[in-house]
């Protein structure tokens, strides 16, 4: 292989680490709220709620990534067929492109956020569920509304709890991408598997692994600054 | 000031305050004793509404904090008027309660800037002042984790204190506290004691109630069983049972 071929091949993986990095991006933009919420929905007393919600984590946690990301793809011109599907849905989802790049991306994220959503959600629960209840009594005592203690009391103590756990889950995240290439999705998993009988090498998989791996050391590192800014009380 | 009447609360089948009569005037400053498990505690958090009782009335300030109605059933202020109600009363805890995620000065300021709207320099310079009086300027931007129990618990009593309340409330203010801290927390209450605020305080500091309390009251098995002036109360006359309690106690 000459060092232009090199080049070339080390070009393409740099594009394509663009989409990847999109899906990261994205997926951590939307499931860290949406997590948020869902562990609100999993405390929720009014118990109906709380064991839908218990539901939907267990079969996100349950059931492979994989086999999620493949099952949203298949949602739409799946359920348009069925013949239960109600008329206003039918008119609804029967408008979308299936072939089209943003229904591919777009289903694809529902199921990374939805799967993500999840694992945050049991994560942030732990967090809420740590903070002594001493900690919403005082905060009663002296006048704070529900709403100003949860921000002002509760989740900066819960930031602190949840932020080990977070760091692994979002480094998780960077190699969980490469399951969009079986979608197929191309990103720089997919595409690198694509260049290996090209270049008859294994250079393309080597150039996608080290990219993974610079990008989970440098949000290691970056943990490891943010753990040590929040470790200014105990 | 304060007037507690037939207050009663359960737990699903365990009565825990069996009908509680309890007065406190302006000014004055009660001392509630009794064995562990009696309700003390639970007392407190009713009229703090961190609890809300079964039936009842609670009158504070004048003001109608609940009261039952013919089919005795309990009823409670609406939001608002028990929110001001709460702001004119202060809790001190056992185990202090502090933000540990505010320096000690944050601690004190936040509640006056949140929730009473004070602003920020005001609030500052309250804080600063009370936090003299405890003796603990130099630690206004320690976190509460770099301070002793001792400290921490002085801290707290100046958080409640930051809200200018009119009668504040100390469940076992140094029962979290090594011996050698106690007198510390005790000091501060007495000279708070000294400036006429009206206060209520569970304890098992019995030198401490005699010597502070105006008025002693001991509770057992959810009820008051006996109350009055401090010698009545660790005197001859009291009742046979808080005599038998004191004793136990002494040993
Ligand atoms: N949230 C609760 N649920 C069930 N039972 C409770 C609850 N809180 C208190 N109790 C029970 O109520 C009784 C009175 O408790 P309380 O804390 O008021 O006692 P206390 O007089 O303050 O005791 P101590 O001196 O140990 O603090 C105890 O038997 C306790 O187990
Ligand atoms: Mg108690």
């Amino acid at each position: 292989m000459t060092s232009e071929q090199i080049g070339t091949l080390f070009g393409l993986m740099l594009q394509y680490a663009v989409p990847t990095m999109k899906i990261f991006a994205y997926t951590l933009i939307f499931s860290i709220p949406l997590g948020m919420l869902v562990a609100q929905l999993k405390m929720c007393r009014f118990k109906p709620v709380s064991w839908l919600t218990n539901l939907y984590i267990l079969i996100m946690r349950g059931t492979p990534l994989l086999l999620q990301l493949i099952v949203a793809q298949y949602s739409v011109p799946n359920i348009v067929k069925s013949d239960i599907c109600p008329g206003f849905l039918r008119d609804l989802l029967g408008g979308i492109d299936i072939r089209s790049e943003s229904y591919t991306f777009n289903m694809m994220l529902i199921a990374f956020v939805l799967n993500y959503a999840a694992y945050f959600a049991e994560i942030f629960r732990g967090g809420i569920e740590s903070i002594p209840k001493g900690q919403y009594e005082a905060a009663s005592a002296l006048g704070f509304g529900r709403l100003q203690t949860f921000f002002r009391i509760v989740l900066p103590q819960v930031i602190k709890r949840v932020t080990p756990a977070c760091s692994n889950e979002i480094i998780t995240l960077v190699k969980d991408t490469s399951l969009a290439s079986a979608i197929p999705y191309m990103e720089i998993m997919y595409i690198a598997k694509k260049q290996v009988p090209t270049y008859a090498s294994l250079l393309p998989l080597f150039m996608a692994g080290l990219f993974y791996f610079a990008f989970a050391m440098v949000l290691t590192l970056l943990f490891n600054i943010i753990e040590k800014k929040l470790n200014y009380y105990k | 000031m304060l007037e507690v009447s037939k207050l009663k609360k359960s737990y699903d089948k365990l009565d825990v305050l069996k009908g509680v009569d309890l007065t406190v005037g302006k000014g004055e400053v009660v001392a509630v004793i009794g064995p562990s498990g009696s309700g003390k505690s639970t007392l407190l958090r009713c009229i703090n509404q961190l609890e809300r009782a079964d039936s009842g009335t609670i009158t504070v300030f004048g003001e109608d904090l609940m009261h039952t109605d013919q089919r005795g059933r309990a009823v409670f202020a609406d939001a608002k008027k028990l929110h001001s109600i709460r702001l004119r009363m202060g809790l001190v805890f056992q185990n202090f309660n502090l933000f540990p995620h505010m320096t000690v000065l944050r601690n004190i300021t936040e509640a006056q800037v949140c929730v009473l709207k004070r602003n920020r320099k005001d609030a500052k310079e309250n804080a600063m002042r009370l936090l003299e009086k405890m003796g603990l300027e130099t630690k206004a931007s320690a976190y509460p984790c770099e301070l002793s129990g001792g400290q921490q618990q002085r801290v707290s009593i100046a958080r409640a204190l930051a809200l200018d309340p009119e009668i504040l409330f100390f469940d076992e203010p140094t029962s979290a506290l090594d011996p050698e801290l106690t007198g510390e927390i005790l000091n501060v209450i007495r000279n708070l004691a000294a400036v006429g605020m009206t206060m209520v305080i569970v304890t098992h500091e019995m030198s401490f109630a005699h010597d502070v309390a105006d008025k002693v009251v001991f509770m057992e098995g959810g009820d008051i069983v006996d109350q009055g002036t401090p010698d009545h109360l660790f005197g001859e006359d009291a009742s046979e049972r808080v005599q038998q309690f004191l004793q136990r106690f002494n040993r």
